[in-house]
Formats: C-alpha cells, sequence, structure tokens
C-alpha cells in the first residue's frame, strides 16, 4: 500500500514536470509554426513511455540507488575507523577503500557510458585519426576516477572546496593555451558527459554518506561537490591526452629526418 | 500494420533497450559487488529492495530513453531546424530560454539531487523539516537551475549570431564563479558547484545540441561543431551562479 503510494505520487509529480516540455512543444507547434504534427500517435505514446519511465526509474532511485550509496559510504568508514576509535583528520590515509572505490565507481560507469563512446569517435574524425577512441575513454575515465578519488579525500579532510575548484580552473586556463585547438571542444564536452543520470544519484549519495559518516563532518557543507570534481578533471585529463598526441606526432614528424642525418 | 504486428515490434524494441542500459549499469554492479564481497564482507540490509529498486531504476530508464527518441527529440530538433530557418529573432530567443527551462525542469538526474539537498538543509535546520518547505526548497532549487540553463541557452544562440569571443565569456563566467564564491554562504557552495554538472544529462543535450547545429547550418560561416558546444559550457557554468545567488536570498 506504501508502495502503491508512493507510485501515485511520484506519477503526479513526473506529469507536473513534463508539463512545460509539452506546452512549449505544442504552443510553437500550433501557434508559432503552425504546422501539423506529423505521427501524432507515435508522439504521444513516446510521451506516455516518458511519464512512466521517469516516474519508474525516480522510485527505483529511492529504493535502490540513494539508500545503497549511503550504506556503502558508512560500511566503509567503519571499516577504516571502527567505532568509539578516535578521529584525526591527518589521519586521511586510513581511508584508502574509499578513495579506491571512489575512483572504481568513476571509472567503471564513465568507460561504459554511451554518449562517451560516441564523442570518442566524433574525436578520432576531427583529429584526422591521431586521436583513438580507447585511449579517449580511458582518458576520460581516469580523469573521473582521479576527480572522485581527491573528492572523497576533500570531503574526508574537510577542506574547502573551492580552493579545489579554483586550482583546477587555473590548470585548464594553462592547458588551454598550449593544447591543440582541435580537442579543445572535445575536452570540454566531455567533463558534461561522464554525469549521466545513473552516475549523478550514486555518486551525490557517496559524498552525503560520507559526510555523514565521518566525524566532524557536515554533510550540508562537505556533503556535495563530488559531481563538480567529476566533470572538471575529465577536461584536465583529455587536454593533457591532446597535448601527449601533438608531442608524439611532431616526435613522429621529426624521426625520419633524423634517420635522414644518420644516413 | 496489425496492431499485433506493432506489439510485437514494441516489444523486441523494448528488450533491446532494456539489454543496454543493463550493460550501462553492470560495471557500477560489478564495482558494489567485489567491495561488498571482499571488502566490506557485510551483510547489506534491505538487500531485496535494494534488488527491486535496482530493477526500476533499469526498466525506467530505458523507457524514459525509449520515448523521449521517439516523441521529444523529432519533434525537437524539427522545431529547431524550423525556427532557425524562419528567422524571427524574437521567437527563436523565447524559444531557445523555454526550451533550457522545461528540459531541466524534466531531468532526472536534477530531480534526485534538489531532493537530496532539501533533506540535508533540513537535517541541518537550515529550513523548516516539514514536508511542505522541503519540498519548497527543492522546487526553487529545481527552477533556479531551470532558469539559469534557459538563459545559457539564450546566450548561446546570441554568441552564435552575433559570434561573441566563446573563450572571453567562460573566463569572465569562472571569475564571477570565484568571486561570488566569497560572498555565498558555505551551505549552498557544494550543490552549487554540483547543479553545472547534473543539467547536462539526458534530455538537455541532445535538444540543445540540435538547435545549436540548426543554428550553425542555417547562418554562413558558422561550424556547427564549436558552434553547438558553446550552449553546453554555459549551461554548466550558468546554473552555479544562480545557484549561489539563491543561497544568498534564501539563507
Amino acid at each position: 500500500m506504501d508502495w502503491l503510494h508512493e507510485l501515485a505520487r511520484d506519477f503526479l509529480l513526473t506529469c507536473r514536470d513534463i508539463l512545460p516540455i509539452v506546452l512549449l512543444f505544442g504552443f510553437f507547434q500550433l501557434v508559432v509554426l503552425r504546422r501539423r504534427v506529423a505521427n501524432l500517435g507515435t508522439i504521444l505514446a513516446g510521451t506516455v513511455y516518458v511519464v512512466i519511465g521517469l516516474t519508474l526509474f525516480l522510485l527505483g532511485l529511492e529504493k535502490a540507488l540513494f539508500p545503497l550509496g549511503k550504506v556503502m559510504a558508512g560500511q566503509l568508514v567503519e571499516l577504516s575507523l571502527p567505532r568509539g576509535s578516535a578521529f584525526d583528520p591527518s589521519a586521511w590515509a586510513r581511508f584508502g577503500w574509499i578513495y579506491l572505490f571512489a575512483a572504481l565507481v568513476g571509472f567503471a560507469t564513465t568507460i561504459a557510458e554511451p554518449s562517451l563512446i560516441a564523442i570518442a569517435f566524433k574525436a578520432r574524425e576531427v583529429s584526422g585519426g591521431s586521436i583513438n577512441p580507447w585511449g579517449l575513454r580511458v582518458t576520460v575515465a581516469v580523469g573521473v576516477a582521479l576527480g572522485l578519488g581527491l573528492g572523497t579525500f576533500r570531503i574526508v579532510t574537510g577542506t574547502p572546496l573551492h580552493l579545489y575548484i579554483l586550482a583546477g580552473y587555473v590548470v585548464v586556463l594553462v592547458q588551454t593555451c598550449f593544447a591543440p585547438k582541435s580537442i579543445m571542444a572535445i575536452a570540454y564536452d566531455s567533463g558534461g558527459v561522464t554525469t549521466s543520470t545513473v552516475t549523478v544519484p550514486i555518486v551525490a549519495a557517496l559524498g552525503l554518506g560520507l559526510a555523514a559518516a565521518v566525524p566532524g563532518r557536515n554533510p550540508a557543507i562537505d556533503g556535495f561537490g563530488l559531481i563538480a570534481f567529476a566533470s572538471l578533471f575529465p577536461i584536465i585529463t583529455v587536454l593533457g591526452y591532446g597535448q601527449y598526441a601533438q608531442f608524439m606526432n611532431y616526435r613522429a614528424r621529426r624521426q625520419p629526418r633524423e634517420k635522414q642525418h644518420e644516413i | 500494420m496489425k496492431p499485433v504486428d506493432l506489439l510485437v515490434a514494441h516489444a523486441v524494441y523494448t528488450v533491446g533497450r532494456i539489454r543496454s542500459a543493463c550493460m550501462d549499469l553492470a560495471p557500477i554492479v560489478l564495482v558494489i559487488a567485489f567491495f561488498q564481497l571482499f571488502v566490506i564482507r557485510k551483510p547489506l540490509p534491505d538487500l531485496g529492495e535494494i534488488l527491486l529498486g535496482a530493477v526500476l531504476v533499469v526498466l525506467g530508464l530505458s523507457m524514459f530513453i525509449e520515448g523521449l527518441e521517439r516523441a521529444l527529440f523529432p519533434l525537437g530538433e524539427g522545431m529547431a531546424h524550423a525556427l532557425s530557418r524562419k528567422g524571427s529573432l524574437l521567437w527563436l530567443l523565447v524559444f531557445s530560454f523555454a526550451l533550457g527551462f522545461s528540459t531541466t525542469v524534466a531531468e532526472p538526474a536534477l530531480i534526485a539531487v534538489s531532493g537530496e539537498a532539501a533533506d540535508i538543509a533540513a537535517d541541518g535546520g537550515l529550513i523548516d523539516p516539514d514536508a511542505r518547505s522541503r519540498g519548497a526548497y527543492s522546487l526553487g532549487l529545481r527552477l533556479t537551475v531551470a532558469c539559469s540553463v534557459g538563459c545559457s541557452i539564450l546566450l548561446g544562440v546570441l554568441r552564435i549570431l552575433r559570434n561573441w569571443p566563446l573563450h572571453v565569456l567562460i573566463i569572465a563566467g569562472y571569475a564571477l564563479v570565484m568571486l561570488m564564491t566569497v560572498f555565498a554562504p558555505p551551505e549552498i557552495i557544494g550543490i552549487a558547484y554540483d547543479s553545472g554538472g547534473v543539467t547536462t544529462s539526458t534530455i538537455t543535450v541532445p535538444l540543445v545540441t540540435a538547435l545549436g547545429v540548426g543554428l550553425a547550418t542555417v547562418i554562413r560561416g558558422r561550424n556547427p561543431l564549436t558552434d553547438g558546444f558553446g550552449m553546453i559550457a554555459f549551461a554548466s557554468l550558468l546554473p552555479m551562479l544562480f545557484v549561489m545567488g539563491y543561497g544568498i536570498i534564501l539563507f
């Protein structure tokens, strides 16, 4: 009965959330463009799919992904810091499992991300083959892993978020001056695609659970911020990858000439 | 086609969709299972409920994306192209803002995160703990982010039309983010920084990209690849500013 009640409530809320899109499309189609809608049946069926799908997804999120992220964060903290023992922020190295868990979650979800696969193939086209799609996917995944590892380290130590992000921006800015132009758009895009609909709730729950479990941390101040790390660090690693590819190209072009000299 | 055939075609499609959603979820399930079995070695409480919830997530996400691709994406892309050809600047700008706003309101990741943010704010004593003010807080957060994405798309369209340099705007934006961080209450900074990443997700990106590509192909001398991308860059920048503003006003 409880579930049914929640289902009905989520369904109504979802209808409210979808309403602006429906109004927008209806208004522009009928009033501004004055076109007849082609395949009206398919479009209505698709809208019903969207509403039902979003309702089920949100319900599942509440039942599975959020509790899971929080419970695991709590269990991992307990593993590193048995209940009742004193906590000293300088002993951050004891929480190695947490950093590893966050990094692996980041790596695993990113490497399988469909929109990233699409971008990786686009990148090969743009770069004329010097960027290999697998290399780019691994680079982005490593970026997310590093970001989440560092993000959990920040939560454990309670250091201010904006310092890390500021440092990250400065690095991106400096890299932007030196990285090849062709990788720029892909690098900035890769920051956005890593934060998918499944990853965001798990990562958010992990951060909040961690901030609640580590003594002396306030979830309201320390709990958020992991997603910001996960969207910033891939930019850095992809720009770095572009610089590396450029360097290798440069060397490959220079090498034959050197050989000629040898001869 | 007979209705039965249509139903079968639907079913085949849906199964394929569910399989690809399972594939998306598989890596994270592997990591979690590994940690549960070998590192934590403690039972998960409410395992049944979590599994049921995971099934709902897979089912819901598959249906959601299927519906988007059947209905909203073709319709939205067609409209974006038609409007950029129509040449009425006012309608184009109204459409840009409304597109950014309405797609962000429906973004599932944002719904999830803003709900969590409301619970945390209530636990921290920043807002009243009853369900009503929590709902108002999370709705306010989402509307703020939606407005900011609407403005981002508007700005992105103007940038394409007027050919403003992207990197100057972006750098100025980040400087502004850092400046506002000094004044914003510490409780809002984390969620503000996160909101930049949350908005660029399932619904917003394909539709906005369609608008950018449509515009860039209609206007001479523009490159669809780099011009379409600028909007997404704004859409991950402005939400930070707006949410910090929301925090300054509210707390």
